[in-house]
């Protein structure tokens, strides 16, 4: 049972979905996407359920072909689509008809993009999820980035109108918000005053596990080796290099670097679509103010995705006509 | 600026979703027995909105959802069963792992040997008399770390990591023992190999080892390894706990 067929894929295309859970007391990596609102939206523009598989690519997406007729919706950034000649755009549902080819380009201001199918990417859940989890090998299309010439089930479709985003769901923001800690008390206020003090350039050596950061070097005061511990997405480690790294969706569940800081989960999607050569700079709060700022972000995203607009509706309100 | 003392136990956020119980910041067995015995209360008794535990060497990390519970409740919660805790380790499963020693997987046994002074006879003579505990698993699924190796064995990792080392190698890093659960780098001193498989997501208990248990190793044949080969690559569990 073929559904989509990939005719050529960019340098990471993975199958993700929410990623595993309940596992990582046994070693085994969350995973999931590195932007979850963006990859919800994806999901909810096809009138798929949260939980369903979808592609993930970095920079550039590939071309697909389908084996009956979909609906599919692209989110993550500004990125180019075709439908063979047909230029659409992302944030919204098309069409894909068998016999038509789509060509996803490279995303121009944003680094992970999201390739939503209506039904779902059907391949074999592994431990309760079909995220890849591409260190261990495990999940999504055999444990691997996809590769031209792969073809991946597809799940029953929801019928649906054709739907898209009023508004843009995030805005550019200068500073990524940190809790500090767990290892806080490992730097002094000197390497304290450099984290919050001074930029740090979004490295181009950044994958799925894991974001380094340039700039400064931040020296802990006990050393770089702790006994292992726990990490969490967004932990920031600094290893005896003195150059930070930022722990992403698919981290190793236990670590031997201090950590002076964890990004707040409503700022580590924006961390990840930053593109690589940006300055970022470190704002300190409180544990309390980043959950209430997770907790507004998710209403927020419910709202977004109980509200998407009907497509035909838009056009006719603007006074604009489908091309 | 001076470095203010830490007193112990402390819990501390790790973010706006996880916190971690930290009982040390070293390792040892009467502090990883409270990790593991917290770790089994908020398993047994748990608390609405905490998502996972992930019992370390020394810590806790619970990971929970702030729209559910918050953090500051989550924290005197843990504190209040943290002072409550009652450690066994009458509940200890406890394994016996039969390893092929030496070969193409067990690598390193004849060079370890030489440095240490000792016949290879000898080295897994010593390797197999002790009684390891899994401190924690991590790193890689089902990767267990074992405390318990004698002083004797205790290696310094290699300079430069290997690119693959199978699945099922048993190691030697540091003042710690090993099972590789899959395949992958390594840095580790390799003496040995186990048919059995640590992690297998196909299998029913996909994890073979959690945190708390304890494992010996025991020297086996060839034969006897190839018999266990058979059992293991037919899916049977060919494990149970002691």
């Amino acid at each position: 049972m073929i559904g989509l067929m990939v005719k050529q894929a960019g340098p990471m295309v993975t199958v993700q979905d929410l990623g595993r859970r309940g596992l990582q007391h046994a070693g085994v990596s969350g995973s999931g996407p590195m932007d979850v609102p963006s990859f919800r939206i994806a999901n909810a523009l096809v009138a798929n359920a949260k939980g369903e598989a979808a592609l993930e690519f970095a920079g550039t997406g590939g071309t697909f072909q389908v084996s009956r007729p979909v609906r599919f919706a692209v989110t993550g950034g500004a990125v180019g689509i075709r439908i063979d000649d047909k230029a659409v755009r992302p944030w919204e549902s098309h069409d894909l008809f068998p016999g038509s080819t789509l060509v996803i380009g490279g995303l121009r201001n944003a680094v992970w993009g999201y390739l939503a199918i209506s039904g779902g990417i059907d391949t074999p859940p592994v431990l309760g999820s079909r995220a890849t989890h591409l260190r261990s090998g495990l999940g999504g299309h055999q444990g691997r980035r996809l590769q031209a010439g792969d073809s991946l089930p597809l799940g029953d479709a929801v019928s649906s109108p054709h739907l898209c985003l009023r508004t843009p769901w995030r805005s550019a923001q200068r500073f990524i918000h940190i809790v500090p800690g767990p290892q806080d008390d490992y730097f002094d206020t000197q390497a304290w005053a450099i984290f919050l003090g001074q930029p740090f350039i979004v490295s181009a050596m950044r994958d799925r596990m894991a974001q380094m950061l340039d700039g400064p070097v931040l020296l802990s005061r006990r050393g770089h080796d702790i006994v292992s511990d726990g990490t969490a997405p967004g932990s920031i480690q600094v290893p005896g290099s003195g150059r930070p790294i930022v722990l992403m969706a698919e981290r190793q569940t236990t670590g031997g670097y201090p950590k002076i800081a964890t990004v707040a989960s409503v700022d580590l999607p924006r961390l990840a679509q930053t593109p690589s050569g940006r300055d970022i700079r470190f704002r300190r709060v409180s544990r309390e103010r980043a959950e209430d700022l997770l907790i507004a972000e998710k209403l927020a995203l419910g709202d977004a995705l109980a509200n998407l607009a009907e497509k035909s509706a838009i056009l006719d309100a603007s006074g604009d006509h489908p091309q | 600026m001076e470095a203010e003392a830490v007193t112990f136990p402390r819990i501390v956020a790790c973010g706006d979703s996880a916190l971690s119980v930290e009982l040390s910041d070293r390792i040892d067995e009467v502090l990883n027995d409270r990790v593991i015995a917290l770790a089994e209360t908020l398993t047994t008794n748990p608390l609405r909105g905490v998502e996972e535990v992930v019992p370390t060497y020394r810590s806790l990390m619970v990971v929970y959802d702030p729209s559910i519970i918050r953090g500051a409740v989550l924290t005197r919660e843990l504190g209040k069963r943290l002072r409550g805790l009652e450690p066994s380790d009458a509940t200890a499963r406890r394994f016996t792992i039969p390893v092929v020693y030496g070969g193409q997987v067990g690598l390193d046994l004849e060079e370890l040997a030489a440095m240490k002074g000792l016949t290879p006879a000898r080295l897994v003579e010593l390797h197999s008399a002790a009684e390891y505990r899994v401190y924690m698993i991590g790193f890689a699924p089902g990767f267990a770390y074992l405390g318990g190796l004698p002083d004797i064995l205790h290696t310094p990792r290699l300079e430069a990591p290997r690119q693959r080392v199978e699945a099922g190698a048993i190691g030697i890093g540091g003042k710690q023992a090993s099972i590789n659960s899959v395949a992958g780098p390594s840095g580790w001193r390799f003496i040995g190999r186990t048919p059995l498989r640590l992690f297998d997501p196909d299998r029913v208990e996909p994890f073979l080892l959690r945190a708390g248990d304890r494992v010996r190793f025991r020297p086996v044949g060839q034969d006897e390894a190839a018999e266990l080969d058979g059992a293991v690559a037919a899916g049977r569990m060919i494990m149970e706990p002691a």
